[in-house]
């Protein structure tokens, strides 16, 4: 005989709108072995957990119910409710009758039926729940910080000032990510580099951050408190403790590649860095592009440097670190604008996307700060046209958010750097935050042409002889109720924000979930937005959703104390629901070390049986599901238990 | 009054249980035929709980787990996609129409997914009928 109370919740009016909660509790108060059942206002709430550890003491309790929202918010609110009335934490059963039952319907009857049904599947279920003891583990103190953009940079060098050694791995040669290619930020217009490259340098500083950059991350093993990752060095083909940063390599080069760092407007040399600032300042040769590897003769760079750095039989090394959370900062891609032929891009050279127009900018950009187009015109008439991909349900239904604000700056920079007319071609003009209205205003002073409609296309055929050699941008204008065609020398597209192409497989890799997009998903919207699924795994930044900088450090910063709550501990409290093999009737088939992906079921040889180690299992289920004699137990998740709470379900 | 079917849902912690909560925390409406066990992985699932939920008179059972490829335990839903297969064979042998058995990998962020599912499978349900094949009265249940 148990002695249960059920506590019913109301929320507010989240559930008591739709479910009865009075006669929800008065039914659970009937039901057998429910001594007490209560319904009170806000359960979370102080006097809602004094009420239940009242009635535990009051009525002698073992077990509680709490019908409320998702065990996913609130189990472990509750399960330290009743282990601080006395009560084992295991003995607590949730029944989610907000999000899965009042908040799902609009029918009052058949909202509180089916919470009946739900509550009694939990008496069913509640009177086999067994007291289960806590297993601690030793943590590591290390983190991992993946991404050395503005958000890793941040993390990292908030984690090293706590005093905890930090492993921030970058798969490009430097860090910096895209902030480094940025000329200026919006809305103070301060110089991005200026503001970025002392961060940069104080991560190569910092004695606790272990800069890997060229690393990939290759393997996550392990859990929380204690990860084990196997890093790919990738093969610089430079010795970088050999190398003293002369650059006198990059000189002699004669292998030409592509420059990712200016978009491709330009070709870098094969052995390079990738900005005058980059760090660490030492070169990387690009296999694809030098002309020793292309040709098997050259070796110029090999000559040039006084070091003996060159290493062309370098390869990929791995190399295994041990961490105790890992935060996951990779970041965005911009969209390819390519597929959207109405715009031109790849088709007419006066038409460039944001990254682009940024580099042209930058005083260390190709053009060396001035705005001259690929023919070398400088251009008289420029169209910023917004939301490339973002608020289209074809590509990207969500907005971007940075878009408005950067191609404000993108005026701003243009009026001043060519004094030529700017057109912006809006749908809505978005500027949320601190000082971002306000330079919209400046713009506005700045005789910046607006022009509200989403841009229909861009051509360069017109029969209007004043066009000739103009791209011609046709836009609705909504304010006007007319068709506009605004002839321009260049056409700045500011496409959306992507999740990185690779996002799904780095998903995979770190266990996390992504949305429909493919951004990482944070484990709670709004109250644990740098969480995850995977206990120990926090994301930061841009690989999440579209982010500005302020919000990208303040993620960054944010995720550095998440990870902080974890490996300022000796040791971690573990989940107890763990499975348990029963000697007596376990048959040595040895199914469940063939099955568990953490190898916890080892054979005993001497014994004939399967034991579980304790420290290795996560509690799945999957061995017990797979053993043909039934002798392995999930506890809290028993077949007794999982089938007690269907045939209560299944009553009403 | 219209015949209601009652669906047994078992659905893995960390994706399809956390879907069809987003599918009420963005308050999507969807039929209250459904009654969900929380298991953390779908490879719990022992074929024997879908013919006990049938037995103790589960019009429908719906399980859901994590997509194949993005199981939280890595491989976990693997198992349980070719054991809930051959369960549905079983299940069609002893004379169980299939279709009052679905699988489906449902994502934490599918919620509409979660919703569509429920209701068509209510739909489909209502059209069958009660189930009976399996169906045992309480007084006569025994514990398998």
């Amino acid at each position: 005989m148990s002695r249960i109370g059920v506590f019913v919740c109301h929320c507010g009016l989240n559930i008591a709108k739709t479910v009865r909660v009075s006669e929800l509790a008065e039914f659970a108060g009937t039901l057998p072995d429910v001594v007490v059942a209560a319904d009170y206002k806000f359960m979370c709430s102080t006097p809602g957990q004094e009420l239940i550890q009242n009635d535990i003491k009051k009525y002698n309790l073992d077990r509680v119910i709490v019908a409320a929202c998702s065990p996913l918010m609130h189990e472990k609110t509750f399960r330290k409710v009743i282990a601080n009335a006395g009560l084992n934490q295991y003995l607590l059963s949730i029944v989610n009758v907000r999000e899965q039952d009042a908040w799902v319907t609009d029918s009052e009857d058949e909202a509180t039926a089916k919470a009946k049904a739900l509550i009694n599947g939990a008496v069913y279920r509640a009177r086999l729940l067994q007291p289960l003891t806590a297993r601690f583990i030793d943590v590591n103190s290390d983190v991992m910080v993946v991404g050395g953009g503005i958000t890793g940079i941040q993390a990292a060098l908030e984690l090293a000032e706590t005093g905890k050694k930090v492993y921030l791995v970058e798969r490009n040669s430097t860090i910096g990510g895209h902030m480094a290619q940025f000329d200026k930020t919006f809305p103070t217009l301060d110089c991005s580099a200026c503001i970025l490259t002392p961060k940069m340098d104080a991560v190569l500083q910092n004695p606790r951050i272990e800069l890997m950059t060229y690393c990939e991350v290759e393997e996550v093993k392990g859990f929380v408190g204690n990860f084990d990752v196997k890093i790919r060095q990738k093969a610089r083909y430079v010795d970088h403790s050999k190398c003293n940063a002369c650059l006198a390599c990059t000189e002699k080069c004669p292998g030409r590649g592509t420059s990712e760092w200016d978009e491709g407007l330009v070709k870098r040399k094969a052995i390079y860095i990738p900005f005058p600032q980059a760090v660490p300042q030492k070169p990387v040769i690009d296999r694809n592009a030098c002309t020793y590897f292309k040709k098997g003769k050259c070796r110029l760079c090999e000559k040039a440097c006084g070091q003996s750095a060159i290493a062309f039989d370098q390869e990929d090394t791995f190399r295994e670190i041990k961490v105790g959370a890992v935060i996951v900062a990779t970041g965005y891609d911009l969209m390819d604008t390519k597929p959207l032929v109405q715009y031109g891009y790849g088709k007419y050279p006066g038409v460039y996307h944001a990254l682009e127009i940024e580099r042209l900018f930058n005083s260390a950009g190709p053009t060396g700060g001035k705005v001259v187009m690929r023919d070398g015109r400088e251009p008289q008439s420029i169209a910023i046209l917004h939301c490339i991909g973002s608020r289209d349900k074809n590509h990207c239904e969500y907005c971007s958010r940075v878009c408005c604000m950067y191609s404000l700056k993108f005026a701003h920079l243009l009026k001043e750097k060519t004094h030529g007319d700017v057109y912006q071609l809006y749908i809505d003009m978005r500027a949320p935050g601190k000082g971002y209205e306000e330079f919209y205003n400046r713009l506005v002073e700045e005789d910046v042409k607006f022009i509200r409609g989403k841009a229909a296309r861009v051509t360069d055929k017109t029969d209007n002889p004043d066009f000739a050699g103009k791209l011609v941008v046709e836009v609705d204008d909504t304010l006007t109720g007319r068709f506009a065609t605004i002839p321009v020398d260049m056409v700045v597209l500011s496409p959306a924000m992507k999740p990185r192409t690779d996002a799904k497989e780095m998903a995979r890799l770190f266990n996390l979930s992504t949305d429909k997009y493919g951004f990482f998903m944070e484990k709670h919207p709004k109250l644990a937005p740098l969480s995850t699924m995977t206990e120990g795994v926090f994301i930061a930044g841009a690989c999440q959703g579209p982010k500005d900088i302020p919000d990208s450090v303040a993620q960054g910063t944010g995720a550095a104390a998440e990870a902080l709550t974890i490996v300022v501990k000796d040791r971690l409290e573990l989940e107890a629901a763990t499975a348990i093999v029963n000697p007596a009737s376990c048959c040595g088939c040895q199914s469940c070390v063939r099955v568990c992906p953490y190898g916890a079921p080892v054979f005993n040889r001497e014994k004939n049986v399967s034991e579980i180690n304790e420290a290795l299992c996560k509690g799945c289920g999957l061995c017990a599901a797979s053993c043909p004699a039934s002798a392995i137990f999930t506890r809290h998740f028993t077949n007794d238990q999982v089938m007690a709470e269907m045939e209560g379900l299944m009553e009403f | 009054m219209d015949f209601e079917p009652k669906i047994l849902g078992i659905a893995c912690n960390w994706c399809t249980y956390t879907g069809a909560d987003l599918a009420g925390t963005t308050r999507l409406k969807y039929p209250q035929n459904v009654r969900t066990v929380r298991v953390m992985c779908s490879s719990r699932i022992n074929p024997s709980f879908i013919i006990r939920a049938f037995q103790l008179g589960a019009d429908g059972v719906l399980v859901g787990g994590c997509h194949p490829g993005d199981c939280h335990y890595g491989t976990g839903n693997l198992y349980a996609r070719r054991k809930l297969a051959i369960t549905k064979k079983i299940l069609e042998f002893a004379g169980m129409d299939q279709k009052r058995f679905r699988v489906e990998w449902i994502s934490a962020s599918e919620g509409n997914k979660y919703a569509e599912i429920v209701e068509e499978f209510t739909r489909d349900l209502k059209a069958l009928g009660p189930q009976n094949t399996f169906r045992i009265e309480k007084d006569s249940r025994e514990r398998i």
